[in-house]
């Protein structure tokens, strides 16, 4: 079958805060460039991003960028490497600067400085005490990123292929990467995007459990397609939840509901927080009051006929106070709870929110692989940035603002390797092997003649189930074991999804389809990788994981302070050794030590 | 000219959960039942920015289009 074929001199996959910031780089500097995205770039799910990006500017309180470092590696558990972390710090600066210059309306000082405020896990003097350093604008931080870096882009001639579903990575006999095939959702069909580089800025696959965060879009396009070509991905067994999403939907109810006195309820109406937080009680930090809330419903004390939820009440406060200071709370309560919180309490669930593994790069957004006894080579022409990418810098737990930070960074840094090796003239045109649309046409033709087989809806809703069941906030080994058998079942049935809608255009039900591809890997990886991590660390705990001396928190540096990368061809899991060494010589490294706060 | 309802369909994928959510809803009840004329005016209403449309979905906000003001009701409808 002949398929078309597109030539560039980079294709960039996605097209929200990293993918915009990596395709201005390669743009700005003359290649030639596409960036394929499923929705219009700025309906990328980075516009949710509320919270502002980390900085170490100075302007509201003093900093530098070594505190900033060290939260960063103690937020991560020490499983970061600190030369990516080094990295990403010291470029925040330069990067948030940048966005200034391109018409970011950041919050301002008084006299006229970006407007710093403080956020969890951010610190001056090592841990000593909170630092200011979120620049934000106002609650859109995310949106109004994504706006600069689009219109930036537009200026910059950038060709974006809007509507586009990337489907599979083309490598040679080499293993280097030649481009993506993808399908124009209007007409169905697939084509080659052959080119010199290609950048994976897809995002995260939050939506692999039953409550998530995340937009429908976040289904870990990337990841998936990586996983498919062979590639490991790396730490995916840490995600990050958030206590309080609306049960049974994910939408997020903010901390500041418990700031304003919010009070976690059990099936008969205990203040159960009392009992594992006597001081911090609802305030305690966010994996505490997780794990608390597990805890309950694990043991019987969960609310509603499946005693699946607890409950979130603001009852005692007056109307006057959640109507001024919680004001999208009580439409979202009533949207997505169906009750009203100043009359009743609100159903909450602990709830997925973000990935911090993903395909393994280093810092200079390189995909890297073990190779010859070397854990860390890169694949030619690959490279990956944001929530797709792990390089590392979260490792087993993200601190809030870093994420913004990561995919400015990143992206700009996977732009600047790709340029460099582009003007270098390390970059070329190799061949296309003869088969290179063979893999994603299978896929189409097997959705096309499917009897028999499973629909898409069921088969994702039991994957998100045995995800939420089995490795949610707080894991069991038994459970864990059940779940690698579940989840493996639920794959072999995405073998033979089935759609009832067989015509070309617009399709969102095959769309849909190849999505569900992408997620079960993710999931799989997940599931897999948990079972296998015999410790608790960062968002990674584990009931069995015990907190002594040897292993404070329950976390084992002796046997565990490794990366995991986890092959989709047999399920396979391999290790390589967390960079505990930071990039510059002069730079002390961040010790290991027990992470209280 | 008529749209095409995949299309419009496909352009329902936001950026933010409360809006997939709501179109969910929204695409189970009401959206096979349109006629051409609504078809267009939630084609006109999908290219509102976001945060944009979800506080004219919440009532936060004021529908300031009266060619849109059907179609927030169906969304907002539960």
């Amino acid at each position: 079958m002949k398929v078309a074929k597109r030539t560039f001199d980079a294709v960039i996959v996605g097209a929200g805060g990293a993918g915009l910031r990596a395709a201005l780089q390669l743009s700005e500097a003359g290649m030639k460039t596409a960036v394929l995205t499923k929705v219009f770039p700025t309906r990328s799910h980075t516009v949710a991003a509320q919270g502002g990006v980390a900085a170490s500017l100075g302007n509201s309180t003093e900093d530098n960028w070594h505190w900033h470092m060290y939260d960063t590696v103690k937020g991560s558990d020490w499983l970061g490497d600190q030369d990516a972390i080094e990295f990403m710090v010291k470029k925040a600066n330069e990067v948030v600067v940048e966005l200034e210059h391109y018409g970011m309306p950041f919050d301002r000082t008084d006299n006229g400085k970006i407007y710093q405020r403080p956020f969890g896990g951010h610190s001056q003097n090592y841990g000593q005490t909170p630092v200011s350093r979120s620049c934000a604008a106002a609650d859109r931080t995310g949106h109004a990123m994504l706006h600069a870096l689009y219109q930036r882009n537009v200026r910059a001639n950038t060709q974006f292929f809007v509507e586009w579903m990337a489907m599979d990575l083309i490598r040679n006999a080499d293993g280097d990467v030649l481009g993506v095939t993808a399908m124009e959702m209007e007409t169905g069909e697939v084509s080659i995007f052959h080119a010199k580089a290609t950048i994976f800025a897809t995002g995260g696959a939050g939506r692999i459990y039953y409550s998530s965060t995340n937009a429908f879009i976040n289904t870990g396009d990337g990841v998936g397609m990586a996983a498919r070509a062979g590639i490991p991905l790396e730490d995916m067994e840490f995600w990050q939840f958030h206590p309080t999403g609306v049960a049974g939907a994910g939408v997020l109810i903010t901390e500041g509901v418990r700031g304003e006195g919010g009070i976690l309820r059990n099936a008969s109406g205990e203040r159960f927080m009392e009992r594992y937080a006597p001081n911090l009680k609802d305030l305690a930090s966010r994996d505490v009051v997780s794990r608390s809330m597990v805890t309950e419903i694990n043991e019987g004390r969960g609310c509603g006929s499946d005693k699946d939820h607890v409950l979130l009440d603001i009852t005692h406060l007056s109307p006057e106070t959640i109507n001024k200071r919680l004001p999208g709370i009580r439409e979202i309560s009533i949207q997505f709870a169906g009750v009203d919180p100043i009359k009743a309490p609100i159903p909450v669930v602990p709830t997925c929110h973000y990935q911090m593994g993903g395909i393994p790069t280093n810092y200079k957004g390189q995909v890297v692989v073990p190779k010859d006894g070397n854990p860390n080579v890169p694949i030619a022409g690959f490279y990956a940035a944001g929530e797709c990418a792990c390089a590392s810098v979260h490792g087993a737990n993200r601190l809030g603002t870093n994420s913004l930070l990561d995919l400015l960074v990143f992206g700009k840094a996977a732009g600047e390797t790709v340029v460099n090796d582009f003007k270098s003239g390390q970059l070329s045109l190799k061949p296309l092997p003869e088969n290179a649309a063979d893999v994603s046409l299978a896929r189409i033709a097997r959705l096309e003649s499917q009897t028999g087989g499973e629909d898409v809806h069921e088969v994702r809703l039991a994957m998100q189930r045995t995800m939420q069941k089995h490795a949610g906030v707080f894991r069991f080994a038994d459970s864990l074991k059940e779940g690698v058998t579940a989840i493996l079942e639920v794959a072999e049935r995405a073998k033979t999804t089935q759609i009832k809608d067989k015509s070309k255009v617009w399709n969102t039900a095959r769309t849909e389809a190849l999505e569900l591809d992408n997620l079960i890997e993710v999931a799989k990886a997940t599931m897999i990788s948990a079972e296998a991590r015999k410790e608790s660390r960062g968002a990674h705990v584990r009931d069995d994981a015990i907190d002594c001396a040897e292993t404070p928190n329950g976390r084992d540096d002796k046997n565990w302070l490794k990366h995991t990368l986890w092959y989709s061809e047999g399920n396979r899991l391999d290790y390589k050794p967390v960079n505990l060494q930071p990039l510059s010589p002069e730079v002390e490294p961040i010790a290991l030590a027990k992470r209280t706060y | 000219m008529t749209l095409n309802r995949g299309r419009v369909r496909w352009q329902c994928r936001r950026a933010l959960l409360e809006l997939d959510l709501v179109f969910t809803r929204f695409l189970e009840r009401h959206f096979d039942r349109l006629t051409d004329d609504q078809l267009a005016d939630l084609d006109d209403l999908l290219l509102v920015e976001d945060h944009d449309l979800w506080a004219m979905i919440n009532g936060s906000k004021p529908v300031t289009n009266d060619r849109w003001k059907e179609m927030v009701e169906l969304l907002r409808s539960k």
